[in-house]
């Protein structure tokens, strides 16, 4: 298992090379110079030069590409264009934001998610079933930032019992992670739900309930632990989307998370800062991936003698 | 036959699987008997409503789409269909267990053999601990030749014949009164169907176990069944005991199913199939519901379905030609 691990690890650098030099080339080719945002329309076009060689844009591809990656080995993510801070301070002061409102969301999903779908193929057909799949279908067709925009406007705007926006304490968690927690939680149901009823129809279950055993353990020792596979996967994908993507929310309810930062940092063309925010978030998904594929060793007896 | 030594009694059962597409007549009117300590060998094709007849006794039928509509099934004196859920999950297991078809999917895959065999020696003695219900599953795994110290491996570290030794193993764990077993050797090769008859009939002598074999093997049959059902299209068309049957099968049906025995003594190389298919269960020939396929068959029997009629003592058969 420990070696698995320690493959899978070693496999990640080619991927963070991969994703590095596709998010240097893509910022390289798109139109649009960092100096003109930093400094305004006064600037003359000597001091734009001289901008231009302190933050190293004067180089060829090749040459830039390869002082970044000669840092990056170093450690050094480089220095925020606007802050003047170096990258990695200001990804660990974002992405601790996005994490806490990524855990929150998905432990949302999970507990909300599992139940609907467990109890919707366990009572197929069945009225609770019909509405939590309909549920199920509009949480996963609705707009994040309509539904963030919707939920904002009845909770702090008219009855003004939780914040609006910003992240001072937990509360001002609640409305985002809903926000966020809808779209996975429905997605997790749909999952669990098409999961269960195939492993309720397996053979294994008719022997569970010959020897008498009864249906709530049958559901949760039995059933569950052989749906889970697929739901892992679902939930896997939503949390590595939620920590680095949850764009649209972060910026709607000025959550100063690693999504929000990106986005500002690819609206003033601060190129360090989106690189830096993007190896970050592929680091976590290819990491997030990495202990869905342990979790699966770990349900499954099956995959786990494979990982030997 | 006397009331009070037959275990297991089904009195006019009728169970209908009830879809969108039509009412399948899974079973219909069927009578049945068990004398205790007894193998009885439920004979006939595929959707005769072999399984189904088995499933009912133990009240494992998935509703929907089935449905128990009459009929008493009567064990130990008492009827299990009137029987609530609680008390029917104690018999369950305990006293009625079952051995199903297909080993490879009949265990979890995700729990070891010993946890699902501990699991029902737990479920039917709350007292026992953890460690003492370990102990007993494992000794239950020696008895079916499997050493003990797999008892920690999942399902997909035992071959086909070893899954059905494990699932053997928890059917007689709690040492039930009836064993039901589904055709437990069709899914296995011919090899280990014999270790696995053999082992079964070692242990049901053992335990003085009575029990159901479910089988289409009339090879089977003859080896270890003391009596026989044969089962056509939700009916029992024959019933008696090995003896009566194999030496004057009766019922048109079943001297088709001889007739379908390869013989190695006799020169003739072609078998002798019954003509046609098993009836559409949900559209069922009227009077008999063999006649479209019977030989014998004449007007009145697309009319009257047959009674049962007692041909010598103990043999059933259901035919209006004899």
């Amino acid at each position: 298992m420990l070696k698995y691990i320690g493959r899978r690890l070693l496999m990640m650098i080619p991927v963070m090379l991969g994703v590095i030099l596709i998010v240097f080339t893509l910022m390289y080719i798109t139109p649009g110079d960092p100096v003109d945002t930093l400094l305004g329309d006064d600037a003359t076009p000597e001091m734009a030069e001289q901008l231009r060689e302190e933050l190293g844009l004067n180089g060829t591809y090749i040459e830039r590409l390869g002082k970044y990656l000669v840092n990056l080995a170093h450690g050094d993510l480089g220095i925020c264009y606007s802050t003047k801070q170096p990258v990695m301070d200001r990804i660990i002061q974002t992405f601790p934001n996005s994490l806490k409102l990524a855990g929150c969301s998905v432990l949302l999903s999970v507990a909300i998610g599992l139940t609907l779908g467990i109890v919707s193929a366990v009572k197929q057909y069945s009225l609770f079933d019909n509405i939590a799949m309909t549920l199920a279908m509009i949480g996963n067709a609705m707009p994040n930032f309509w539904q963030g925009l919707l939920l904002m406007l009845l909770f702090a705007l008219h009855w003004k019992i939780l914040p609006a926006s910003g992240f001072d304490g937990w509360t001002y968690m609640i409305l985002p992670a809903i926000t966020i927690g809808t779209s996975s939680a429905a997605a997790v149901a749909r999952m669990t739900r098409s999961s269960m009823l195939e492993v309720i129809r397996q053979d294994y279950i008719t022997t569970a309930e010959a020897k008498g055993q009864t249906e709530l353990k049958i559901i949760i020792f039995h059933a569950l632990k052989n749906a889970l596979i697929p739901v892992i996967t679902t939930i896997g994908i939503q949390f590595g989307h939620l920590l680095g993507g949850a764009v649209l929310t972060e910026s709607i309810f000025a959550v100063p998370g690693v999504g929000k930062m990106m986005v500002d940092a690819i609206k003033a063309r601060n190129y360090p800062v989106v690189q830096g925010g993007v190896l970050m978030v592929a680091l976590t998904f290819s990491l997030v991936n990495l202990a869905v594929d342990i979790l699966y060793a770990f349900v499954d007896p099956r995959i786990r003698s494979q990982y030997k | 036959m006397n009331e009070h030594t037959n275990l297991l009694e089904i009195k006019d059962l009728t169970v209908h699987y009830v879809t969108v597409d039509g009412t399948v007549h899974a079973v219909e009117n069927l009578n049945l008997t068990l004398p205790e300590g007894k193998t009885l060998g439920l004979v006939g094709e595929t959707g005769a409503g072999k399984t189904t007849t088995v499933k009912a006794i133990m009240q494992i039928l998935p509703d929907p789409p089935a449905k128990i509509l009459t009929g008493e099934v009567i064990f130990c004196g008492e009827d299990l269909l009137k029987k609530n859920k609680k008390s029917m999950r104690k018999i369950r297991g305990k006293q009625i267990s079952m051995i199903f078809q297909d080993p490879m999917t009949s265990l979890n895959p995700v729990i070891t053999v010993g946890e699902q065999i501990m699991e029902v020696i737990r479920l039917h003695d709350k007292k026992i601990s953890k460690k003492d219900a370990y102990t007993k599953a494992c000794e239950m795994l020696e008895l079916v030749g499997i050493k003990a110290d797999r008892a920690g491996d999942y399902p997909h570290q035992f071959s086909g014949g070893m899954k059905q030794r494990v699932i053997i193993a928890m059917a007689l764990a709690c040492n039930p009164r009836l064993l039901i077993a589904d055709e437990p050797t069709t899914a296995l090769d011919v090899t280990i169907q014999a270790q696995v008859l053999e082992l079964m009939r070692k242990l049901k002598a053992k335990y003085q176990t009575s029990m159901i074999m479910i089988t289409h093997d009339l090879g089977i049959v003859a080896e270890i069944c003391d009596y026989v059902a044969v089962m056509y299209a939700g009916e029992i068309v024959e019933y008696g005991n090995r003896e009566q049957l194999f030496h004057r099968p009766s019922h048109p049906y079943t001297k088709g199913l001889f007739a379908c025995i390869p013989n190695l003594m006799e020169e003739e190389t072609t078998l002798i199939p019954i003509e046609g298919m098993t009836p559409d269960p949900t559209n069922l020939p009227t009077g008999c519901r063999f006649h479209p396929r019977c030989p014998y068959a004449t007007e009145e029997c697309s009319k009257t379905n047959p009674a049962s009629k007692e041909i010598e003592n103990g043999h059933h058969v259901k035919c209006l030609h004899i």
